[in-house]
């Protein structure tokens, strides 16, 4: 499932932006050292091969719906974690820009939700231990289904916990998860099925290929990188959370004035400050604290909105008609 | 023709440099999304930005239209829960009052609408080509440019491949002609099959014309000062709607307080 940008916050988008772009130039350094380039257009080709496995739907036994490849646990299986995260996030990159999945600022979202679960987490931690040697059979399957559905709910819980930080939606946590991660567990066990069957497949087919992968390689940079990217991430998110005043506090800040000088100086006030004037986090709340009720606008300012907003769209539809016409005019239009 | 391919006519919108339409459209995805949940009526100002650009571009509106259309039902689904929770009156219009769920519900709709039409737009003023050559000179990894550009490449070739396939399945098997989980292993493996084949023979093709790691993108790379012009003016729009509530001010402006 993936992350739009109309769920999360810019701070939550930012933090994760920072952790995927980390382990996106970590993986792409590691693929350019890669002397065998054969691999370069192999991974284009599955990068495609993703968006052409959604054509082929199954029907899933005893549901009466259909399903189709996800794909994020193959490619770390056929090109190991760092190439198939790179892969991963071409495909989430294209997704996010052509067909309207995603979005830009959540982009970071995706690439950890979709694709370091399933490369950095699921394959090494749960796939390999248990698959290894690669030969068709139970142990394969159970693998694929095991790590597939780690994964998927995995990611499933991140899209409920990011948009749960970024305090867009009012859906309670604990209620978001208890949604998510049952229905991603049911995702996961499909998703592990074709997994296996497509493995199995290759390896009936083309059996060299279990000798032929890329060898495991030290993982330890990622997982060090990752756990410290984790750790900053809460550290900065956490403080920016404790400091950033909320909205009751900020107007008592601004009309007290003089008075409450005090945090307004240093990183706090500065904090402060960048969450006034940029809302990193819109509607931030302090945790614990009741949901804040949106005070009944007196109707003065309530019709001054919407005339206002309504005037303003005006103006903007006004301006694109105009700009569009005289272009047509122009006889540049096709 | 597809989104890509309506960047390669002349345009205002085309001719901008896409480094400046690339750092314009993340500032303004970020912007977008840091507006409150019951917000709805500041976010107005900034549909100026894909409106005026798609203006600019010659974008038709129905392609964009049909893909919002797609966008995400996830989003619908986690707005539509909104009006359960939030009950609690935000607005009075006349004698009617609208509870803030509703106004939370339109605002998420809103920020996706914005938010995606944003990407959508510039891909369709800038082309893929030139936004992965864009994202190269802003720092973005070659290994990861290399992957776009080939995963970009091949996706329409190997879906069409894939399409084939799937009706060939369906005509050989008119009884249940969508397949089962171990036929689709089978359909799927042979796709990956044909894939790594047709990695192979782009590999050697890549070969013969001297690949040495990295491709090449020409583009001519100077910010003119169109260039100038429309930065500034995407820094004007964005500060102006997050430092002041341009509708209450227009408002108040026509004599409405």
């Amino acid at each position: 499932m993936h992350m739009s940008d109309a769920l999360i916050s810019p701070a939550v988008g930012g933090a994760l932006w920072a952790v995927a772009g980390t382990l996106v130039a970590i993986s792409g350094r590691r693929v350019e050292r890669d002397p065998d380039q054969r691999r370069v257009p192999l991974m284009g080709v599955l990068g495609a091969f993703v968006f052409a496995a959604q054509m082929v739907n199954f029907s899933i036994p005893g549901t009466g719906s259909s399903g189709h490849l996800g794909g994020g646990l193959l490619l770390a299986v056929l090109l190991g974690p760092s190439s198939g995260f790179l892969v991963l996030s071409s495909v989430l990159i294209v997704q996010a820009l052509f067909f309207a999945d995603g979005g830009l600022l959540a982009l970071g979202a995706n690439l950890v939700n979709l694709g370091v679960t399933s490369c950095f987490l699921a394959y090494p931690l749960v796939f390999r231990p248990l698959a290894a040697p690669l030969r068709p059979g139970g142990r394969l399957f159970f693998a694929s289904v095991l790590a597939a559905m780690v994964g998927l709910s995995l990611g499933g819980a991140g899209v409920a916990v990011e948009t749960a930080a970024s305090g867009i939606s009012s859906l309670p946590l604990g209620s978001f998860l208890a949604l998510m991660v049952p229905i991603h567990l049911a995702i996961g066990l499909v998703e592990g099925i074709a997994t296996a069957a497509v493995l199995s497949f290759l390896l009936r087919a083309r059996p060299e290929l279990a000798d032929a992968r890329a060898p495991a390689r030290a993982l330890r940079p990622i997982v060090v990188s990752l756990g410290a990217a984790a750790l900053l991430t809460a550290g900065a998110l956490s403080s920016l959370a404790s400091t950033a005043p909320d909205g009751l506090e900020w107007s008592v800040v601004r009309t007290a004035g003089a008075a409450l000088r005090a945090p307004t100086d240093g990183i706090r006030g500065l904090l402060a400050r960048v969450q006034a004037t940029v809302a990193p986090f819109p509607d931030y709340r302090l945790p614990g604290r009741a949901l804040a009720a949106p005070t009944p606008a007196d109707p003065g300012t309530s019709l001054a909105g919407v005339v206002g907003a309504g005037l303003t769209l005006a103006l903007i539809f006004g301006a694109f008609g105009s700009l569009r016409w005289s272009r047509r005019r122009k006889g540049t239009a096709p | 023709m597809g989104l890509g391919e309506l960047a390669s006519r002349d345009t205002p919108a085309a001719r901008l440099d896409p480094r400046a339409k690339v750092v314009a459209t993340l500032a303004y995805v970020g912007i977008v999304a840091s507006f409150g949940r019951h917000e709805l009526f500041r976010l107005a100002p900034l549909a100026a930005y894909p409106l005026i650009l798609a203006a600019l571009g010659d974008v038709p509106l129905r392609p964009l239209l049909s893909r919002l259309a797609l966008a995400s039902p996830f989003v619908l689904g986690v707005a539509i829960a909104e009006p359960l929770w939030g009950r609690s009156p935000a607005l009075l219009l006349g004698g009617w009052v609208v509870p803030g769920g509703a106004v939370a519900f339109a605002t998420l709709l809103a920020k996706l609408v914005l938010s995606v039409s944003a990407a959508l737009i510039l891909v369709a003023t800038t082309g893929f080509d030139a936004v992965c050559a864009g994202l190269g000179r802003l720092g973005v990894p070659r290994a990861l440019l290399t992957q776009l550009l080939l995963t970009y490449r091949y996706l329409f070739v190997l879906s069409d491949e894939a399409r084939r396939m799937v009706r060939a399945h369906a005509l050989r098997s008119p009884d249940r002609p969508r397949s089962t989980l171990r036929g689709a292993g089978t359909l799927l493996g042979q796709l990956l099959l044909r894939a790594f084949g047709r990695a192979e023979r782009i590999h050697a093709a890549m070969r013969c014309r001297g690949f040495d790691g990295t491709l090449r993108l020409s583009q001519a790379w100077h910010l003119s000062l169109g260039d100038a012009l429309f930065l500034s003016a995407v820094t004007a729009l964005l500060a102006a709607s997050r430092a002041l509530d341009l509708p209450a001010l227009l408002a108040r402006l026509g004599g409405i307080s």
